[in-house]
């Protein structure tokens, strides 16, 4: 069993009691709701005759639903605005604050509250949403949750949960040139699986950890579940303290330096003890592209897709389901697949930092014809720092459109989709079958540069090519 | 389609019923429910969307659409059920479509919980006993089955199968107590307590 990690710390202040049945009460110190998993959530309070126990601790806003060409309301899918219509009054019901469109500040639920600073070491956050593991970056234990426990939270700030194992994926050397912190957890999840995290919270940790920016790491937290582990962190440091002051909601003055020493204090101890640990070398690492249909099937840009006899016995009917779905061949290689639609943003990749990556490869250049490629910033903020920063012309010039922020097609629960079989190179999350929007769909996740270095050439490229040539 | 009526409730020992096979590894929650259905403020219709997409891929051939399907109640899979989003719409089509409890090797974590919290067992198995159970139900698709949560056993009238539960939530399930906000709700002192006492809602003096 751990002991002495963040996650033992943080565990153990927030416990509530010991509920029959061996589980524990949790104490959630941030809830985030959007309006895809708590209208449930709010009819079934109701039907209980339950209030919301801590309104002020609960902070919504619209993200999954909203289109991202024309955002005036009502919207023109009226499923999309009922949706939307109910968030609101929910959360006007229960005095909850709602970030929403055009408050400045709307955009995905886990880029947004980072950047508020609503998002602080040492805190328990949960939302209904798997990728709430983003929100490890900062040192807080951070996890999905489903809509029943959306309910237990709004009733109870607190949540029934099993505390999980931890395992360190300790990362040392350091990322190359045209290698991003998406190749860098692909190539984990690669390594570990997609259920090797099952049970486990990860911790990140090592020099190649400690080097990444924050918005670096929240794209590795963020795909923690990708690998089964529901829970990602990464101890809190200079990195993020210096990221955090200043927000929104940050602590200031005297609160400020009582702060860090608080969130200092909760550092997994040097001596503390893991149920695993995992060694990698990021400097081996090269851009990394899925080819099949789980976030594990991948390779790097200069291999070839995997024949099944170079599988693991278990791994191999996947990958046959794979290649069906998909259209490749195995044996043959990744690089020069032709792509038809381009999708830069999402809760992994559509902060600002993604965005000046790609457009650092699209600048000057052309979108390849027959492509369609576009932007989505990840939130109000991010949309207006690359305004500020004149990303929005590089891009347009070259051919992309430039979209309002949402979740976009990452999961196309709003009119941006694939048709048909079309082929997407993309810096989301998930490939899984029909997950853009067509049942028939195909999706290659990749890293930000790595989707505007396809873009421009019409199939998938090695973006350090591109990059020399930009030197 | 079952009725509401029938949804787990109160204590959950036994589970009779028919077993339906779905064979592969890592089916995640959008093929359980694709996001195009969770444009909906209510869990109703989404019975009728399970594994929609799947399901007009194969064109009546689905599990979910053989005839002799109709009206099983115990799942059988194989690993990583139910990956990928948090979505609790992937365990209420399930529940909608009349499934009552899962049975396979592993489970996504998420999943897992969410199906707790609507009352649905998730018990393992290990990938051996999955292709014998596979192979007896296989044989005989319309045999019924118990599943005893008190001796955590699957059992035909010939044949008794071991399998897994977690002990917390295998004693929320008998108990009738896995719906966890009564539990968690009568705890609000030691609630205001930790409002107290978290440094970082109180200015970090604590």
């Amino acid at each position: 069993m751990s002991s002495g990690t963040l996650f033992d710390k943080v565990w153990d202040l927030h416990q509530v009691a010991k509920l029959p049945g061996g589980s524990s009460q949790l104490f959630i110190g941030l809830h985030l709701i959007h309006e895809v998993t708590s209208p449930q959530a709010f009819a079934a309070l109701k039907d209980k005759g339950l209030n919301v126990f801590c309104p002020d601790r609960t902070v919504a806003t619209v993200d999954h639903i909203v289109p991202t060409t024309n955002q005036n309301r009502p919207f023109s899918d009226p499923l999309a605005e009922e949706m939307l219509v109910t968030l609101e009054s929910n959360c006007l019901n229960h005095d909850i604050k709602l970030y929403g469109i055009g408050s400045g500040h709307q955009g995905i639920v886990h880029v947004i509250a980072p950047e508020l600073g609503l998002t602080q070491p040492g805190m328990t956050i949960a939302c209904g949403d798997s990728h709430t593991s983003t929100h490890g970056a900062f040192g807080a234990i951070a996890f999905g949750v489903g809509t029943s426990q959306v309910r237990d939270v709004l009733a109870s700030q607190s949540l029934a949960m099993n505390k999980l194992k931890v395992r360190r994926i300790f990362v040392e050397g350091n990322l190359n040139e045209g290698v991003y912190a998406k190749d860098l957890i692909l190539h984990i999840i690669r390594e570990l699986g997609v259920k090797g995290g099952v049970g486990y919270a990860y911790e990140f940790a090592g020099p190649a950890i400690q080097a990444l920016s924050m918005e670096e790491r929240m794209t590795i937290c963020n795909m923690s579940i990708e690998g089964g582990a529901r829970c990602g962190y990464i101890n809190p440091d200079e990195v993020t303290f210096e990221y955090l002051q200043g927000r929104l909601c940050a602590p200031i003055e005297d609160s400020w330096n009582r702060a860090t020493n608080w969130w200092r204090s909760l550092c997994s101890e040097e001596n503390a003890i893991f149920d695993d640990e995992v060694l990698l070398n990021a400097a081996k690492i090269a851009p990394t592209v899925t080819w099949g249909i789980t976030p594990g099937q991948s390779i790097s840009i200069d291999e070839n897709i995997p024949t099944p006899d170079c599988l693991e016995q278990s791994d191999r009917s996947i990958a046959e389901e794979g290649y069906k779905y998909m259209g490749l061949r195995p044996g043959t290689p990744i690089k020069g697949t032709p792509v038809d639609v381009c999708f830069i943003g999402s809760c992994t990749n559509g902060r600002i930092s993604d965005l000046q990556a790609a457009a650092k490869i699209a600048k000057g250049q052309n979108v390849a014809r027959g492509v369609k490629a576009f932007v989505v910033p990840g939130s109000e903020q991010v949309a207006q720092e690359a305004k500020a920063e004149r990303l929005d012309e590089i891009f347009r010039e070259a051919g992309f459109e430039w979209r309002d922020p949402g979740c976009s097609m990452c999961l196309a629960m709003n009119p941006d989709r694939l048709e048909g079989r079309q082929i997407s190179a993309s810096s989301s999350n998930r490939n899984f079958k029909g997950r853009q929007g067509s049942s028939s769909g195909r999706t290659l996740l990749m890293s930000p540069a790595m989707v505007a270095a396809a873009a421009i050439t019409g199939e998938v490229t090695d973006v350090r090519i591109l990059l020399n040539k930009a030197l | 389609m079952d009725s509401n009526s029938s949804f787990p409730k109160g204590k959950i020992q036994n589970i009779r019923g028919r077993c339906l096979i779905l064979s592969g590894d890592d089916i995640d929650t959008d093929r359980i429910i694709p996001a195009r259905f969770l444009k909906c403020v209510s869990f109703e219709n989404l019975g009728e969307q399970v594994f929609a997409d799947d399901r007009k891929e194969l064109n009546g051939d689905h599990p979910f659409d053989q005839k002799i399907n109709k009206g099983a109640s115990i799942l059988i899979v194989n690993q990583n059920f139910g990956c990928g989003s948090s979505r609790e719409h992937a365990p209420q089509a399930l529940m909608r479509w009349g499934i009552r409890a899962i049975i396979g090797q592993s489970f996504a974590e998420i999943f897992y919980g969410n199906c707790l919290a609507l009352g649905i067992p998730c018990g393992t198995m290990s990938e051996h006993k999955i292709a014998t159970l596979e192979t007896i139900i296989s044989e005989n698709p319309m045999e019924e089955w118990k599943l005893d949560l008190n001796q955590e056993t699957l059992n035909n009238h010939k044949t008794s199968l071991g399998l897994n539960y977690q002990p917390g939530a295998l004693e929320m399930l008998r108990t009738g107590r896995w719906d966890a906000t009564y539990q968690l709700t009568s705890n609000s002192d030691k609630l205001t307590q930790k409002l107290k006492n978290l440094p970082y809602l109180n200015q970090f003096n604590n």
